[in-house]
């Protein structure tokens, strides 16, 4: 190459540069969903030494059905905040979608199940697609349309519910197995969670447009400048957050059986929760989503030990909010030791 | 296309050959373009035509639409009137993404990485090397792109982690990474917008090795710039602009700086640094072995009563650190402060601001104005609570205090009420000044008071510093421009790395003198 | 850039102003429905109702006084309903266990509201974590705790004096007497915030916290001590909840976080900080209140008007927002006319 006599321009300090901050920042980068494993790890762990059941087969496979849902909406949600947006609208969407499957089959009880998923799936794409038109079309907050498309959503719901409520009995055997069905010992709908979280990461880390959420959330004007297409890239991070809870809001139907207009209420709050614990910065830019799925499992997991280490369920709350604290605490302090160190390693001499 | 970097002939600054343009097509060519923002007209009529194989230089004061001219470049705003042309061709950019792929790389005044994100990524953004060229598997390929990245930043000369991410990268690292990116895209039209602001001057000539080395492959380089000296040193031809128009183009041979300032004002410029002898009285602010660990180390020093001290030194050397720990910003870690021998609590500026202390920041957008405020409430912000009665504010008084000194610093606002967002630099920092001297300082901390600001604007505020030291006021003043610094400073601190270095009378002290002192040479030469 | 934005920005400028900008628009509103309420619906216009419209405002008019500030200061505070839900279960707790003067009760509640508040304002200020996450996550955290404190049970056994005091009426009208706490209190936080050193302070650390500090503004101190009024306005709120409905449960006030987030946002505070007011937010409360019991007196399904605040909300942001393009766009195309900004 052309490396030639500029060498003697360039001083001595610049070339000792910053390999070993390199290093420590980007070990930690993994360190971050590592953290989270070992946390789960102990968890599992010290559970099944108070109470061996905690590992018994049906046990498992209730904890791997309880974080699937969550696990599903929590990526969708985690797409969203790594742009610096939110989406407080997925409790709203899911339910929709959860009632909506209801209906469906109320209305051709013979129908495919797939078709219910795609129907499902595409009713929570138009919600995104309102959520992400409000949001990249008419340039107003994420947090405040969400919210009052949370509202709205919901308000459908109802409307549509008219206070009915459908039952198991009025949807097909077939999709209802579908909820409780395990090959070989995990179950279905855990499948569901798996694919969409190997998915969504696989994309996001290897596609040009994945990596452009990562740089608007990063920082948008920036992106801007660079020709990032931002305002298109938003809009579908929250189609893709939509489509995402409406299949979970299909996955919940064929769980519980039982639907009303009130699935999912008040879940929005959780999800970011699951995200943030699962290590996504709230303002974008980082995190990704095998984190957020993995917020998701500690957070339920929680939920399953409390009991059986014999705490009343009443504390499950408390830890999750505990659990978010310590998580953004130790985010921001490693953060900081990371900054110290990469700038202690700067010391330019020009 | 080829973009050969470092080699002899550029190094050694030979072959640069005045370009005949003549019978040549511009690869840009403006005419006519004009630009406004709402009631703000930024650009009007320019015309400009930037040839291959030239360095061209765009000056022009603060607001003189330098910056508008390069977004419109870049495809990030579209002309109001007029045509950009493309190899002769009319051209309209849908966006950032349209000139880009047009072959246009602009560097922007302020580097505009993603913080999260690795160097090589921050580089090859929306076009990261895939794994297949075709097809439907568009993955990218990590290792092709921070190996690409490897080789930019070798033939840069500089050795940059590519994986590394650019959070908590210097300024200048930051300025190297954009140039990188710039080189990464072959770029045919090479816009930079004030590159050389944050740059220290190794890494100033490294840039302009850069420019030239992309000149003689057959780019276009447009070089806009502050530093006439810089434009000079670099560019071919030189066009100036004003008020948002054009004024000249002439070939750099054919004028001089003093043609070119001439132009820029519009006037003639006099008694830039107008200040005063005065007789030094007692010693108002003492700062004694400062230290914040890793960014500067036992800092003492004196300033009278009269006096205007000039803090020197490279960026990055740490003297608007020194002057936000005096002030209370920042928090230090040694040391102590002392106004007129009362010790300042640390790390309060409204201690700072109740002993008599002022602070007028570097960056006046950022720290010096509530830019959605209006001029009034920023004018009144900091002497808030002394203008309350019981506790309430009345508006009458603050009007008139906000008329009073907008009045004496000849503030050019159509409505104290309206955002000071509206007004010119010059007049923001104007705006800056004045809420500080509201508060009647005794030691004045000011941080590059003129940078950023016409020329008229400068004289006005050199003159008022001087005026302020001849009232007792004592002054202490961080400038990067040297002639400043010369001109305005009683006693001249120079920093580097963190440390004071020397200590320069203002009858000693040269240009000379002082960079030496500023690049970490002790003895004279 | 600022040239650009410079429209759409409305910097607090006095009374006056204010009553031409969105303040307006949503007090009008609320004329408007409580008009054409009153013609078309029975009811609306009968005392009874605004005694109803009272008694259920109260507490989110309460909360959002201080949710102002904070969203003023460019911060958020979604945790304000699990403190009014932990502070409601501790004082059914507290008298519970014996504690029966009204007084202390409610001295105990605010202390705690305080507390509360400052664990926020800790997190946020001087660990620098953003308000969003460390209030989602207090909010799941004094939640849990209410459960912790009170479990499934509730305490509602309290003195038929003390739940009939607070919403009793004013002598010779309908409204509640309580109305004069609220009234009182978003007196004070008005004037604090339009007419003092205070209030100007929060609307410079909304709009830059940079400048802020270095003027002299303590941001950190500033933002602290809201964190800890927001807790113990919460914390009355509490009371207030717990003895109005007779009963002290761990779930009092579920949700009621996202209601005062909406009201101060369609009131016209910036989500972004630094823009809005006392006035526009004390509006939009009562907007959202008498469209809701209006409604209700129509026959429209409670859970349906979800739908009302939902679009309102959403019309507060888009519509302001397409009005502006729209003002600038016609600018732009007026503006062949001479530069108006030289030097």
């Amino acid at each position: 190459m052309t490396r030639m006599t500029t060498r003697h321009e360039v001083d001595d300090a610049t070339l000792a540069s910053s390999s070993g901050a390199t290093s420590v920042a980007h070990r930690w980068f993994v360190a971050r969903e590592l953290g989270i494993v070992l946390a789960l790890s102990l968890l599992v762990v010290v559970t099944a030494a108070v109470n061996p059941r905690f590992l018994s087969a049906q046990s498992i496979k209730d904890l791997l059905l309880g974080f699937t849902i969550l696990a599903i909406v929590a990526v969708g949600q985690a797409v969203v905040i790594i742009t610096r947006n939110v989406d407080l609208s997925v409790g709203s969407v899911l339910g929709l979608s959860a009632f909506a499957t209801g209906s469906f089959f109320l209305a051709s009880p013979e129908a495919p199940i797939p078709l219910a998923l795609v129907v499902g799936t595409l009713l929570g794409a138009a919600c995104g697609i309102v959520n992400g038109a409000l949001i990249a079309a008419a340039r107003v907050p994420a947090l405040v349309v969400t919210l009052g498309t949370l509202y709205v959503f919901r308000g459908i719901d109802y409307t549509w519910a008219k206070g009915r409520q459908i039952n198991a009995a009025d949807m097909p055997a077939g999709f209802l197995r579908m909820g409780t069905a395990t090959v070989l010992g995990v179950p279905v709908l855990t499948l569901f969670a798996v694919a969409v979280v190997v998915a969504a990461g696989f994309y996001l880390r290897s596609y040009r447009s994945g990596r452009e959420l990562y740089a608007i959330g990063s920082d948008p004007d920036a992106a801007r400048l660079s020709g990032i297409p931002v305002g298109r890239r938003v809009f579908a991070a929250f189609v893709t957050s939509g489509a995402l809870a409406g299949l979970a809001g299909v996955l919940y139907a064929a769980r519980f059986g039982t639907l009303d207009a009130n699935a999912g209420l008040g879940s929005e709050l959780n999800v970011v929760a699951a995200v943030v614990v699962g290590g996504v910065a709230i303002f974008g830019g980082s995190g990704s989503v095998y984190g957020a799925a993995l917020g998701a499992v500690l957070l339920t997991t929680i939920g399953a030990a409390l009991p059986v280490l014999g705490v009343t369920p009443f504390w499950q709350g408390a830890a999750v909010g505990a659990l978010l604290l310590a998580a953004i605490g130790l985010d921001r302090a490693l953060a900081v030791r990371v900054a110290t160190r990469l700038r202690g390693r700067k010391a330019r001499g020009d | 296309m080829q973009t050969r970097f470092g080699n002899d002939e550029t190094a050694s600054g030979v072959g640069v050959v005045e370009p005949s343009h003549a019978a040549r097509v511009p690869v840009i060519g403006m005419r006519g373009v004009g630009k406004s923002f709402g009631a703000v007209v930024a650009l009007r009529d320019v015309h400009l035509d930037l040839f291959a194989g030239e360095v061209h230089a765009l000056v022009g004061e603060n607001g003189a639409g330098k910056s508008t001219l390069a977004k419109i470049l870049a495809g990030v705003y579209a002309p109001d009137t007029g045509v950009v042309m493309l190899d002769g061709v009319p051209v309209a950019f849908s966006g950032p993404a349209a000139a880009r792929a047009a072959g246009i790389a602009v560097i922007y005044q302020e580097p505009t990485l993603f913080p999260d994100l690795s160097v090589a990524e921050n580089i090859f953004m929306g076009r990261q090397p895939l794994r297949r060229k075709s097809g439907i598997d568009r993955r990218i390929d990590t290792a092709a792109m921070r190996r690409r990245a490897g080789e930019l930043f070798a033939r840069l000369g500089v050795q940059l982690d590519p994986s590394r991410p650019a959070r908590g990268l210097s300024i200048a690292d930051q300025q190297l990474v954009e140039i990188a990116k710039a080189l990464s895209m072959e770029a045919r039209i090479l816009v930079m917008d004030e590159p050389t602001a944050a740059l220290s001057g190794v890494e100033v000539d490294r840039l302009f090795s850069v420019a030239r080395s992309l000149r003689s492959s057959g780019a276009a380089v447009l070089f806009i710039s502050h530093r006439l000296g810089e434009v000079f040193a670099l560019c071919e031809r030189i066009t100036v602009m004003r008020d948002g128009g054009w004024v000249s183009t002439d070939l750099a041979g054919a004028t001089d700086v003093d043609q070119v300032v001439r132009r820029m004002v519009g006037r003639e410029v006099s008694s830039l640094y107008p200040k005063q002898e005065t007789d030094p009285g007692e010693v108002l602010l003492d700062v004694r072995g400062l230290t914040s660990r890793g960014v500067f180390s036992d800092v003492s020093f004196s300033v009278r009563s009269g006096e205007i001290v000039a803090l020197a030194g490279l960026v990055g050397a740490g003297r608007s650190e020194v002057i936000r720990s005096v002030f209370g910003i920042d928090p230090y870690d040694q040391g102590e402060v002392r106004v007129a021998g009362e010790r300042l609590r640390l790390g309060s500026p409204t201690a700072a601001i109740a002993a008599g202390v002022a602070l007028i920041p570097e960056d006046r957008r950022q720290q010096g104005l509530v830019m959605e405020l209006s001029v009034e409430r920023n004018a009144t912000l900091v002497r808030r609570w002394s203008l309350s009665h019981l506790g309430l504010l009345r508006r009458s008084s603050e009007r008139r205090e906000a008329r009073t000194w907008t009045k004496r610093l000849y503030v050019k606002a159509a409505n104290l009420s309206d955002p000071v967002s509206t007004l010119s630099g010059g007049n923001q920092q104007k705006v800056v000044i004045a809420k500080w001297l509201a508060t009647t300082p005794r030691v004045l901390l000011v941080d590059e008071p003129t940078r950023g600001i016409d020329v008229g604007t400068k004289a006005e505020v050199h003159h008022l510093l001087s005026q302020l030291a001849a009232d007792g006021v004592a002054v202490l003043m961080v400038s990067s421009e040297l002639p400043e610094v010369l001109g305005m400073a009683d006693r001249i601190l120079v920093m580097h790395e963190g440390r004071l270095v020397a200590e320069l009378p203002r009858a000693g002290a040269t240009e000379e003198s002082v960079m030496f002192a500023a690049t970490g040479h002790r003895e004279r030469a | 850039m600022a040239t650009e934005q410079s429209t759409a920005v409305d910097a607090p400028r006095g009374w006056g102003a204010t009553l031409r900008s969105w303040d307006a628009v949503v007090i009008l509103a609320v004329v408007l429905v409580a008009i054409v309420g009153s013609l078309t619906i029975d009811g609306v216009s009968s005392p009874r109702f605004w005694r109803f419209v009272t008694i259920e405002m109260i507490p989110i008019a309460l909360i959002a006084l201080p949710m102002t500030f904070v969203i003023i200061t460019g911060e958020i505070d979604l945790s304000v309903a699990s403190m009014l839900g932990l502070s409601a279960t501790v004082m059914g707790q507290l008298w519970f266990l014996g504690v029966s003067s009204l007084p202390l009760l409610i001295a105990m509640c605010l202390l705690l509201g305080a507390s509360l508040g400052a664990v926020n304002g800790t997190f946020v200020t001087v660990f620098g974590l953003p308000s969003l996450a460390v209030t989602i996550g207090t909010l799941a955290l004094y939640r849990g705790l209410a459960y912790v404190v009170l479990g499934d049970r509730a305490v509602a056994n309290y003195p038929v004096a003390w739940t009939r005091q607070v919403i009793s009426p004013i002598p010779g009208t309908t409204i509640p007497w309580f109305i004069m706490v609220v009234v009182g209190l978003a007196v004070v936080f008005g004037v604090v915030l339009h007419a003092t050193p205070i209030g100007r302070g929060l609307y410079a650390i909304g709009n830059n916290v940079d400048a802020s500090s270095f003027s002299g503004i303590n941001v950190a101190r500033t933002k602290f001590w809201l964190f800890v009024i927001t807790g113990m306005v919460s914390a009355l709120a509490g009371v207030y909840w717990t003895l109005r409905f007779a009963s002290a449960r761990a779930d009092n006030g579920v949700g009621l976080e996202l209601s005062v987030v909406a009201a101060v946002l369609l009131g016209g505070v910036s989500i972004f900080g630094g823009r809005g007011g006392l006035v526009g937010v004390l509006a939009a409360v009562v907007l959202l209140g008498v469209l809701r019991n209006a409604l209700q007196l129509a026959y429209v399904p409670a859970n349906t008007l979800t739908i009302v605040t939902g679009s309102l909300l959403i019309a507060s942001v888009v519509g302001p927002n397409i009005v502006a393009m729209a003002r600038q766009r016609l600018r732009q195309r007026r503006s062949a006319a001479p530069p108006v900004a030289g030097a």
